[in-house]
């Protein structure tokens, strides 16, 4: 039951990965890597951003401590979503837990932790093999059709091939903005965060002295100091949060947390006003 | 770059993503108790998925205008809370053919 309602949650996911992971296996097969190397690569990573940059960063001969802290700069995120993980994961033994470490994504986290109730093994083992599928049978079915189209396709049917791979590029970015604009429409302290590093990530985009720092950084930076920001301002209440959005009335999604807002932060003028 | 190399690097890159993932889910067993990390760790993802999409989104097709009518559409509909793939799938359909449209008038 678990199991099954925990597949069904990731299905989204894994669709949602598979034209990912696809434009992913043909980029690295584009650089010249062997079939199996993005295959290997996702089965044993199951992570984009990582992924992309470690492989770009081997094509590219860098060394392995640049490798090293590439990839520690890019995933240390997980070390926080894991930590939130185990919040809801009490009484789980340590082999059920480093076998759900591994299926931390960011993806996999937004929907874990955003369930009300505790999170149980079956349920986390359902989401995550299922986007796990997702995720490989992506980089298979990209790995395969790579070599034979790049090397069939002439003309205005490489432009075509080309098209579509440009296109695959924004389904991560797309996803992305699908987890976060609902949450920012529900909580003005989240439109506030998102607004924040938004903003603080054009900063890092767009300076020049800035754009010399390590691809990845920017991501921990902005991150934790807009984080930090929006969490002493608006503090979040212990067990009320998840309390109030299993209740019925949460439906409405709008008056619920709102009404908790105008309680905890007193001074903000009318909680429903500034929803727009 | 042989096959050394690539298997060499894929260790490497396996040993950091795990590690990343597994340490504190493996080491804390503690409930945290204080209001502000608990606020941190709830509001963190939404950060660092905002930094990781913008402005990155837009750059991300191979036209400034595909890249921007693929975020639009993907704000808008994310706007109406529709799901990860209908958002995933709208933006990549909207990029395709503003990026056709280009190719063909172009």
């Amino acid at each position: 039951m678990e199991f099954t309602k925990g597949i069904k949650d990731g299905l989204p996911i894994a669709l949602g990965y598979v034209p990912v992971a696809f434009a992913y296996a043909v980029g690295a097969v584009d650089r010249g890597f062997p079939l199996w190397f993005p295959i290997l690569i996702s089965a044993s990573n199951f992570t984009g951003t990582g992924q992309f940059a470690g492989t770009n960063l081997i094509a590219a001969g860098a060394s392995l401590a640049v490798l090293f802290a590439t990839m520690l700069v890019i995933n240390i995120r997980y070390a926080l979503m894991s930590l939130s993980l185990s919040q809801k994961m009490e009484g789980f033994p340590l082999w059920q837990r480093a076998v759900i470490a591994f299926g931390v994504t960011d993806e996999n986290f937004a929907v874990a932790i955003r369930r009300p109730q505790k999170l149980t093994f079956p349920y986390l083992m359902g989401l995550m093999s299922c986007s796990f599928c997702g995720w490989v049978g992506g980089t298979v079915l990209g790995a395969a059709l790579a070599a034979i189209l790049s090397s069939l396709l002439t003309g205005s049917a490489a432009a075509y091939y080309q098209l579509a791979m440009s296109a695959f590029n924004i389904a991560l970015y797309a996803m992305f903005v699908a987890i976060v604009i609902p949450a920012a429409r529900e909580e003005r302290s989240v439109l506030l965060l998102v607004a924040l590093s938004v903003a603080a990530s054009c900063v890092f985009y767009f300076v020049p002295a800035l754009q010399a720092l390590p691809d990845g950084l920017e991501i921990v930076i902005c991150s934790i100091v807009c984080t930090v920001a929006v969490s002493l301002l608006f503090p979040r209440k212990e067990e009320g949060t998840d309390k109030q959005e299993e209740t019925p009335g949460a439906e409405k999604a709008e008056g619920a947390p709102g009404a908790e807002k105008a309680e905890e932060a007193k001074g903000e003028p009318g909680a429903e006003g500034g929803k727009q | 770059m042989n096959i050394a190399s690539m298997l060499v690097g894929a260790a490497v890159m396996f040993a950091v993503t795990y590690l990343c993932k597994g340490l504190t889910l493996l080491c804390f067993r503690k409930n945290i108790k204080n209001t502000f990390v608990k606020s941190f760790l709830y509001y963190l993802p939404y950060s660092v998925l905002a930094v990781m999409v913008f402005p990155v989104i837009l750059f991300s097709t191979s036209s400034i205008w595909s890249g921007i009518a693929g975020t639009a559409v993907a704000l808008l509909l994310a706007y109406f809370r529709k799901g990860l793939l209908v958002v995933a799938l709208s933006s990549i359909a909207t990029v395709f053919v503003v990026e056709l449209a280009i190719m063909l008038l172009g």
